[in-house]
């Protein structure tokens, strides 16, 4: 029997894995000491357990230990990554950033409060499949861009951007880069000794660990110097001050943990599953994939539904728990800013769906999914005075509409 | 697993089994992001407003008054930047006891061409009235004076405060309070402190009987704050980034347990310090702040002679845990910059130790512990002897 | 997203759904918004030779409210007069299907399609 509604949003949040759930709990019960406190043996075993996280951390992304600092998550990471470095460097190096219009709120809403204090940003427009162009990146830098922020994998469309590349670029420029990498850890390789990436966030929650805690990644060779964010008792190299939330961190270090030693062979899984979305789906007229299907990690599909309205067809699937545009923004009626970006009208904007799956999706689910959409997306065109003059040979682009 | 008796509080408390219970589901099979819209998504929307609502009332806040954040530290960064960011540079005032989580972002402004100033406290850790009179008399911007002091327990009354800050600057200056370690050790309530001139407070979870990794900024809806962390626009625009369902919930469930129980726990507390407080004048200790309003479960002594590292080195092999100063700045060897705002000699204030108690510590613990410390003191004393 | 139960219910199973044949007499069209705008809903009345509004049917591309509306206002236009249906107001259609405040835009539409159906019959009936 099926629990419904079905989870496809996996790159919304993912549940925490039982396994990190039990790891967890007894630093919220018996080993419950701050790790700051140094004069008694609670704070030594949270301390002791806080390093041994970090240590799982660093491995994922095979990174030394010393260069990762705990933040709340992901969008504190690029708060402090990129105002840290901007603010720091801004004075010596430039007031100019790079950064791609498809990026995270948290990097694009960053980069905005700078450019109210001043500095000067070029957004770059994605191609059409999401992916950014190497070439129009270079021309992009400048010899006064401080830093460039570009995300390893977009939330929406799920496209791996060409981060080895762009790392290289930016390196020989002496410009600093910084990688939202919040949808990646777990989905894909990433080694830090060959990416030439001077600041990585991570997020727990995306990666099967708890809500409330995240990483920033700062390289110490070369060193990049950040000025902090928040202030106070001098916690995590005087980058990030406030008590150390013990049980997420353990929660985050045994949940990149098992997504190292399970990465690959659950990748796999998860592709076949996607591939069978895709296929079942793509059976239906009209319905167009977003973003590259290559260069893309093997848990998210996105597709529009031409002729059908978002939110009526978000109506007609309440079994799935899914998105339509990114968790952060679908609260409003803006039709996703990345789909727009890669060139979609704005009803496909509307009408798409981002289906993410992961650990814990079937088989069954992915069966009863494209039975689902199958009927729903048959009703509603049966509904939709715009199919209806599709089929009857109308280009609807040639239509003079009432203005509303 | 030996364990030691926990003695130390203010540092973090463990969370207790009703709590855990609580924030367990969201763990579980409710792991929806409370930003989408989905049922999952909107279970966890309902349980974050849940929780607001009980952080609100145990403060006697409005729940649209309460931001949630990462923790004390955030909270006071928040308030301090934010409010310093949408206005013209001027003077904060902060005392000279607080937290480094109030004073380094306070200094941190600076940089933005702000003037800091500290108000000193007297030898009992009360703000002296006359300087901070002083210090109002340039007109501040900002105040920043905590509640409860997380070493010595000392309260200010900053109802008081906010209504002389007030008045000296015609209601001109924002008035924020570190709330962190008075937050269910003492009564709060946000509505009668607001009347008086107080606009913000901080508020941490971990210091309850909550989880780490959640706490709030109390805040009236008339202060202009610039957000510390941009990007999706949670938390009214001041605070964004996926919301921490768990913690949030063990906050509010933590507010709740200890507002029902304050009325008894603080009164048992205050009777097991005051044991505790005898049996340490009676070994010689100098207990500091004694003679001011403090927090009903802090005593922080100082046995004369007796260095506060090997003294808590001692209690913890004995089976008591302890701390020699606030545990954010434990690895910082210099004495206790608040004990050094009191007049305290130096040579006094490496002798501190800390003991801050929770519900659960009883008579026989307390008892134990005086123990221990009268065998230790003993025991250095006669080495000293044996060294003369 | 809150729906009502009457939005939910005419979403669920909506009203005269459909469109008339091109040959059938009587017929008038109104077809209102704009794909861009995320609604568009196209009413169709079949007009008596006494002027009464005998049948309805409807398409709309648009969210729920929308449905609703649109489906709605199939059933209060039988049997009316083309006057009686030109008085149904947004307000009433909003009221019914206890539309929020974000979603009376859904209840103007369907009260301009009826305007607009009505004034494409008149046309209609001028031009004969």
């Amino acid at each position: 029997m099926l629990k419904l509604p079905i989870y496809l949003d996996y790159s919304a949040t993912t549940p925490v894995d039982p396994r990190v759930a039990a790891k967890m709990i007894p630093y919220l019960t018996e080993h419950f000491g701050n790790p700051a406190s140094r004069s008694h043996p609670f704070g030594w075993t949270a301390e002791k357990a806080v390093e041994e996280a970090r240590e799982q951390v660093a491995a994922l992304v095979n990174a030394d230990p010393k260069d990762i600092i705990w933040t709340s998550g992901a969008t504190e990471s690029n708060n402090l990554a990129i105002k840290g470095a901007a603010h720091f460097y801004g004075e010596t190096k430039g007031k100019h950033i790079v950064t791609v219009t498809t990026e995270h709120k948290a990097v694009l809403d960053t980069v905005k409060e700078l450019e109210r204090q001043g500095f000067e940003a070029t957004y770059l427009e994605p191609q059409s499949n999401g992916l950014i162009d190497l070439d129009q990146f270079k021309v992009a830098l400048r010899k006064d861009t401080v830093i460039a922020s570009v995300m390893a994998v977009n939330n929406e469309i799920g496209v791996i951007q060409p981060i080895a590349e762009l790392g290289e670029l930016c390196r020989s420029n002496g410009t600093i880069f910084h990688v939202d990498a919040a949808q990646a850890t777990g989905k894909m390789p990433l080694d830090l000794t060959q990416l030439k990436v001077d600041l990585m966030s991570f997020s727990a929650h995306k990666t099967y660990g708890p809500k409330g805690i995240g990483a920033l990644y700062v390289r110490r060779k070369p060193r990049i110097r950040l000025e902090a964010q928040m202030h106070g008792g001098g916690h995590e190299r005087g980058l990030r001050s406030g008590t150390l939330a013990t049980h997420q961190i353990v929660g985050m270090g045994e949940a990149f943990r098992i997504a190292r030693e399970e990465m690959a062979t659950e990748n796999e899984r998860i592709r076949m599953l996607r591939d069978r979305l895709m296929k079942g789906l793509m059976d239906i007229e009209e319905t167009y994939v977003n973003g590259d299907i290559e260069r893309r990690v093997p848990h998210n599909l996105n597709i529009s539904f031409n002729f059908v309205e978002g939110e009526s067809l978000i109506m007609a699937i309440k079994d799935l728990a899914v998105s339509s545009g990114s968790a952060c923004t679908s609260a409003s009626l803006e039709p996703s800013y990345v789909l727009r970006a890669l060139g979609r009208s704005d009803e496909l904007a509307h009408s798409s769906i981002r289906f993410t799956l992961g650990r814990f999706t079937t088989e069954e689910e992915v069966d009863f999914t494209i039975k689902l959409l199958h009927d729903k997306i048959g009703k509603l065109r049966e509904l939709s005075p715009l199919w209806e003059m599709h089929q009857d040979g109308i280009d609807l682009s040639t239509v003079q509409w009432a203005a509303h | 697993m030996f364990a030691p008796v926990y003695l130390d509080h203010n540092a973090t408390t463990p969370v207790a089994p009703a709590m855990l219970v609580a924030m367990l589901p969201w763990f579980g099979n409710q792991y929806g992001n409370a930003s989408s819209r989905h049922e999952y998504g909107r279970a966890a929307r309902r349980a974050l407003d849940e929780a607001r609502q009980r952080v609100a009332f145990a403060v006697g806040a409005h729940p649209t008054e309460v931001i949630f954040t990462s923790g004390g530290s955030e909270a006071n960064n928040l308030f301090l930047k934010g409010a310093a960011e949408r206005q013209p540079s001027a003077l904060v005032v902060i005392s000279a006891i607080e937290h480094p989580c109030v004073r380094e972002p306070a200094k941190s402004l600076k940089r933005r061409g702000w003037r800091l100033r500290e108000v000193a406290v007297d030898t009992e850790c009360r703000l002296a009235s006359a300087d901070f009179s002083a210090a109002l008399s340039e007109t501040p911007s900002l105040v920043s004076v905590m509640l409860a002091n997380n070493e010595t327990g000392a309260v200010q009354d900053i109802a008081t405060l906010a209504a002389a800050t007030a008045q000296a600057t015609r209601g001109r200056a924002w008035f924020h309070s570190d709330a962190v370690q008075a937050l269910g050790k003492i009564p709060l309530n946000f509505r009668s402190l607001n009347a008086a001139g107080v606009h913000a407070l901080t508020l941490s979870a971990h210091k309850l009987g909550g989880p780490k990794g959640a706490g709030a900024l109390i805040v009236d809806k008339r202060v202009d704050l610039a957000p510390l962390i941009d990007g999706g626009g949670h938390e009214r625009g001041l605070r964004s980034g996926t919301e921490n369902v768990p913690a949030i919930v063990g906050f509010g469930l933590a507010c709740e347990l200890a507002l029902a129980d304050l009325a008894t726990t603080a009164p048992r507390l205050r009777q097991l310090r005051d044991e505790l407080e005898c049996g340490l004048s009676a070994l010689g200790a100098t207990i500091f702040a004694q003679a001011a309003e403090r927090l009903p479960n802090t005593t922080y002594f100082a046995l004369p002679g007796v260095d506060g590292e090997t003294l808590v080195g001692k209690l913890d092999r004995a089976g008591y845990a302890v701390a020699s100063g606030a545990a954010c700045s434990a690895a910082n060897p210099e004495p206790s910059h608040v004990l050094l705002a009191m007049g305290v000699a130096p040579e006094l204030a490496r002798s501190a130790v800390r003991v801050s108690l929770g519900h659960q510590n009883t008579d026989a613990e307390v008892a134990g512990f005086l123990q221990a410390c009268a065998a230790t003191v003993s025991q250095l004393q006669s080495l000293t002897a044996m060294v003369h | 997203m809150a729906y009502s139960e009457k939005v939910l219910d005419h979403y669920e199973n909506p009203r005269n759904v459909g469109s008339f044949g091109k040959e059938e007499e009587g017929i008038a069209t109104g077809m209102v918004g704009a794909p861009a705008c995320g609604d568009v809903m196209k009413l169709q009345i079949k007009v008596g030779k006494d002027g009464v509004i005998e049948d309805a049917k409807f398409k709309t591309y648009g969210c729920g409210s929308a449905i609703a509306s649109s489906s709605l206002v199939t059933e209060w236009v039988k049997g009316k007069s083309l006057d009686e249906a030109l008085a149904i107001k947004n307000t009433q259609i909003a009221e019914e299907l206890a539309l929020p405040p974000v979603k009376i835009h859904c209840s103007i539409l369907a009260e301009d399609a009826i305007k607009a159906a009505v004034a494409d019959y008149k046309k209609k009936q001028e031009t004969v």
